[in-house]
């Protein structure tokens, strides 16, 4: 530990901020974030915004140069009658994966919220937006605002040229695809001209150096096969299966114009952005709580925080990382704040004072004495998933008193499959680690097959994974939308996932306007 | 590290999206509004609303499992009692609500879109709605005129508005303030110096005196009575003023004849008056008078909502209004509205003497007195006019204070409204100027 300086006159009092005191708060913290959590950020700006401003990001999810359209008015609108009404508070904070790293705090805050906010956002989000190996091979932090800058206007130019209506149809699609508009593993480069034909080169080289006219003689395969074979050659040129249905349809559309792939383009690139940020939200929040609650304590030890600010930061600190049971009112699925934090916490005390399960489970960490060296290779390296799998301890598990539940439909009782003893820890830590994936959790739809040479009508699979079929109505407005893009029928089949049985059929749909 | 201070930058970023989002659901709400302001009161129209939408065309959907069916696999926290291979049996509702496969039947707008209207965008579907075109929109938020208020005093100002009392007061403060001799005590030393010349006795001292007498005649002098520094000048402040206040009579024939349709019509024309007088006027009374073969004065839930049965009077109500003017609302100190609507019907016998109270004592009263037909027909059986027509038209005069109108349906109450305006204001000032009285 380093050594510290206690002094008796706190950065601030009272409630009211300043741009001074912030100043003074944002380097008390920093001093802390770097020298003592040895956290690595991007440059940090903060901006000081009102309600309405906060309202207004939030409603455009998050991002303040987004695009305009409607669902962001119908949103802000929502927000705004909860709000007045009193049903809900404002986030005290947001911020942006960006370089600089921008991080909004609402004037209404009192400095005790500052401090927390900046302790949060500007150090622990910003930390991880800028060492999460997701967020480094996935976003372009220096890139984001330039190119929401580019959409933006994008968007406005194209309204403005092919009419709002024309505009909203395509933007409306792509919303619709958004959550299947992502690439989830790195696409393979296509090779470049030069590339073509050394391989070809290379080909043909082989070929001759391994010639032998004996081949000639063997029998041709059956002619059955030609039927497949044709459309293994189709799929392979169309790129199917293909499970990113916007790139999908942007690339290969055949109706749309050129602007209204760019329009696909812009959607696209955005839910891209956030893909990240879906996988890590456990984490990112937790490693943002542990952040700010080991800052501000330090800083209460060191006597920069008043006692009186610091009943007011644990105050909200407690609020946000609260956990109702499951049999409470207020519980709606794990907190991600509360198990994010609790994990972490965990593993401090895991480093610092390990007790023999722990050194039995966690041997790599247990009793190595450095926490956050500890912490930050696991923010570094994991997302939700494989964190819970690698990290979530025995002693937690008791401590929040887990267990699993197994539902089928059909029975009208749930079983407790596993609970917090001997027995279940590993059960439990892999259903919870499953319910973070996000290949599990969203469903898995597939580009299959396109008759192009018929009616070209678009077949889109949905692989069924235990029984779990689509929202109906909800997928029956989807697959129109798809239609609309794609300008021929979509037909949507269920498909069980292993046994390839087909569980539901929909109607081919006919798109319903032109684009 | 920066801080920028945001604060500051235009506000209202988000109104784009929320025009965007009024006119996606623009058919919607304008469905909304037009049954909000049926059901509103008169006096609440040019208030802001919350209204419900139903969510058609506001979906955003996108693929997602349904609640329910298949295999699943859940892990929650705070377990109490249970131990591994205990059954929970499933909760009641969600057993009875469908279940299966299909999730819940997902109603068509049962999930509504509740949000608030602003008062401006409120008015403009509803106005909207009455195809007001834009020009008389305008005129109709424009603001009132003002009026000069008092607001303390200055030193500089016309001399008009010199103000006296201030004026003396500062002068009495600095004149007793500089020791200025009172006219009192020179007259006494004069006295004196008369006394002592006459009686000669004291020359010494009248010296003295005359001295002394010089010195504050000298000193009155250098001392003014009134000083430039003493002048004050009332100041006035020019403030928006209601021209004054005004009153609005409803007058509505609630016979069985009148049905909801009538009334309906009959309620907008009420509300386009009461917005019309609200923007001219601060303070606008509305007073309800329905009538059968008798009329009275009743509130306006009553007004519009509750059905009567009975011959139909119309003198009656003519009469009850001259009576309610008379109670609470002198001439002189209110403009005084009505707009009568009325499917034509009236007694015959009673025709004379309701033309007698309205040519006589109403008309004279009103700044402006607007009768609306409402009804599918304007006709009776022979052919005629109603016999309400009949006997208004007799009344009618160029230039005069009654207009009459017919309306059949509900996209025709704007341009009979504005017809009835802009005819008025091309005869007079007094309608579109807010009047000062007949």
């Amino acid at each position: 530990m380093t050594t510290t300086t206690i002094t008796d006159t706190p950065l601030f009092t009272g409630a009211d901020w300043d741009f001074d005191k912030v100043r003074r708060v944002y380097d008390a913290v920093e001093e802390i974030a770097k020298g003592e959590l040895g956290l690595i950020t991007y440059p940090n700006q903060i901006e000081v915004i009102t309600a309405e401003q906060m309202l207004d990001a939030y409603s455009s999810i998050g991002m303040p140069l987004m695009y305009k359209h409607w669902s962001f008015g119908k949103r802000f609108a929502q927000d705004e009658t909860l709000y007045r009404k009193g049903m809900r508070g404002l986030a005290y904070e947001i911020v942006i994966n960006s370089s600089p790293c921008i991080s909004y705090i609402m004037e209404e805050n009192s400095m005790a919220m500052q401090t927390l906010v900046i302790a949060h956002a500007a150090f622990g989000h910003n930390h991880f937006f800028k060492n999460n190996g997701l967020f480094k091979q996935w976003t372009d932090a220096k890139g984001i605002l330039d190119y929401m800058e580019f959409a933006k206007g994008y968007v406005a130019h194209c309204e403005e040229r092919y009419g709002h209506q024309a505009v909203e149809r395509v933007m409306d699609a792509a919303h619709a695809l958004m959550s299947h508009g992502v690439h989830k593993y790195p696409r393979k480069r296509t090779p470049d001209l030069a590339d073509e034909e050394r391989r070809a080169a290379e080909r043909s080289a082989y070929q001759e150096k391994m010639y032998n006219d004996l081949w000639r003689t063997v029998p041709k395969a059956a002619a059955t096969k030609q039927g497949s074979q044709e459309l293994a050659e189709r799929k392979r040129r169309l790129g199917l299966p293909e499970e990113n249905m916007l790139y999908f349809l942007e690339k290969m559309a055949p109706k749309l114009a050129p602007w209204q792939r760019e329009l696909i383009r812009i959607v696209r690139k955005i839910a891209q952005y956030f893909y990240p940020q879906k996988q890590t939200k456990m984490m990112n929040e937790g490693c943002a709580t542990f952040t700010h609650y080991t800052i501000v304590n330090r800083m209460h030890e060191k006597g920069l925080l008043s006692d009186g600010a610091m009943l007011e930061i644990l105050h909200s600190h407690t609020s946000v990382v609260f956990q109702p049971d499951f049999d409470d009112r207020r519980y709606s699925g794990i907190n991600p704040y509360a198990l994010g934090f609790n994990m972490m916490g965990d593993i401090r005390r895991i480093c610092e004072a390990p007790t023999p399960e722990d050194r039995e489970w966690f041997p790599d960490f247990a009793g190595n004495g450095d926490p956050y060296g500890t912490l930050r290779q696991a923010w570094a390296d994991y997302r939700d998933e494989s964190f819970v799998l690698q990290y979530l301890s025995p002693a937690l598990i008791r401590k929040m008193r887990l267990f699993k539940i197994h539902d089928v439909a059909e029975r009208p009782e749930m079983e407790v499959t596993a609970i917090h003893n001997e027995r279940g820890y590993r059960e439990v830590r892999k259903s919870l680690a499953r319910s973070y994936d996000i290949a599990h959790l969203e469903t898995d739809i597939q580009i299959v097959d396109v008759d192009l040479a018929g009616d070209r009508r678009l077949i889109v699979h949905h692989l069924v994974e235990n029984g779990m079929l689509l929202n109906e109505a909800e997928a029956i407005r989807v697959v129109r939308h798809i239609a609309n893009l794609w300008g021929y029928e979509v037909r949507l089949i269920e498909i069980e996932s292993g046994t390839d049985a087909v569980l539901k059929t929909y109607e081919d749909m006919a798109p319903t306007s032109m684009m | 590290m920066n801080i920028i201070d945001r604060r500051l930058n235009p506000q209202g970023k988000s109104l784009a999206n929320r025009q965007r989002f009024l006119r996606r659901a623009r058919a919607q709400i304008v469905k909304a509004v037009r049954e909000a302001s049926g059901s509103r009161s008169i006096q609440d129209i040019g208030n802001g609303e919350k209204i419900s939408i139903p969510m058609d065309g506001l979906r955003e959907p996108s693929f997602h499992r349904a609640a329910k069916g298949g295999i699943r696999d859940y892990v929650v926290p705070g377990n109490k009692e249970y131990v591994e291979g205990d059954r929970i049996k499933k909760p009641e509702e969600e057993d009875g609500e469908g279940g299966g496969n299909q999730g819940r039947p997902d109603g068509e707008g049962a999930d509504d879109f509740a949000f608030v209207l602003s008062k401006e965008e409120f008015l403009d579907i509803f106005l909207d709605d009455l195809e007001l075109p834009d020009l008389v929109k305008k005129k109709m938020k424009q603001t009132e005129s003002t009026t000069p208020m008092r607001a303390g005093y200055s030193v500089t100002g016309s001399p008009a508005n010199l103000n006296i009392v201030r004026t003396m007061r500062n002068s009495l403060s600095r004149r007793i303030a500089l020791r200025r001799p009172k006219p009192a005590e020179l007259a006494e030393l004069e006295e004196e110096i008369r006394a002592l010349e006459e009686s000669g006795l004291d020359p010494e001292r009248l010296s003295v005196l005359r001295l002394e007498f010089d010195r504050l005649v000298a000193r009155s002098k250098r001392v003014p009575y009134i000083d430039p520094l003493d002048v004050r000048y009332s100041r006035f402040e020019h403030v928006p003023k209601p021209i004054t206040q005004a009153v609005m009579f409803c007058l509505m024939d609630v016979s069985g004849s009148m049905t909801e349709h009538m009334k309906d019509l009959a309620k907008r024309f009420f509300m386009l008056l009461y917005l019309f007088l609200s923007r001219r006027y601060r303070h606008v009374d509305v007073v309800f008078i329905r009538h059968t073969h008798e009329a009275e004065e009743v509130d306006e839930d009553t007004f519009f909502y509750s059905t009567e049965t009975g011959g139909t009077v119309v003198s009656t109500a003519l009469e009850e209004m001259r009576k309610v003017i008379e109670d609470r609302y002198p001439v002189g100190d209110w403009n005084i509205y009505c707009a009568q609507a009325s499917d034509g019907d009236n007694t015959s016998s009673d025709n004379a003497k309701t033309a007698g109270l309205l040519e006589d004592v109403i008309l004279p009263a009103c700044q402006y007195f607007a009768y609306i037909e409402v009804g599918a027909e304007y006709k009776d059986w022979l052919g005629r006019d109603s016999d309400l027509w009949r006997t208004y038209k007799q009344v009618i005069k160029p230039g005069g204070h009654l207009a009459m109108r017919r309306v059949r349906v509900r996209s025709q109450i704007f341009p009979v409204f504005r017809d009835l305006f802009a005819k008025e204001r091309h005869d007079s000032t007094t309608w579109a100027a807010g009047g000062e009285g007949p």
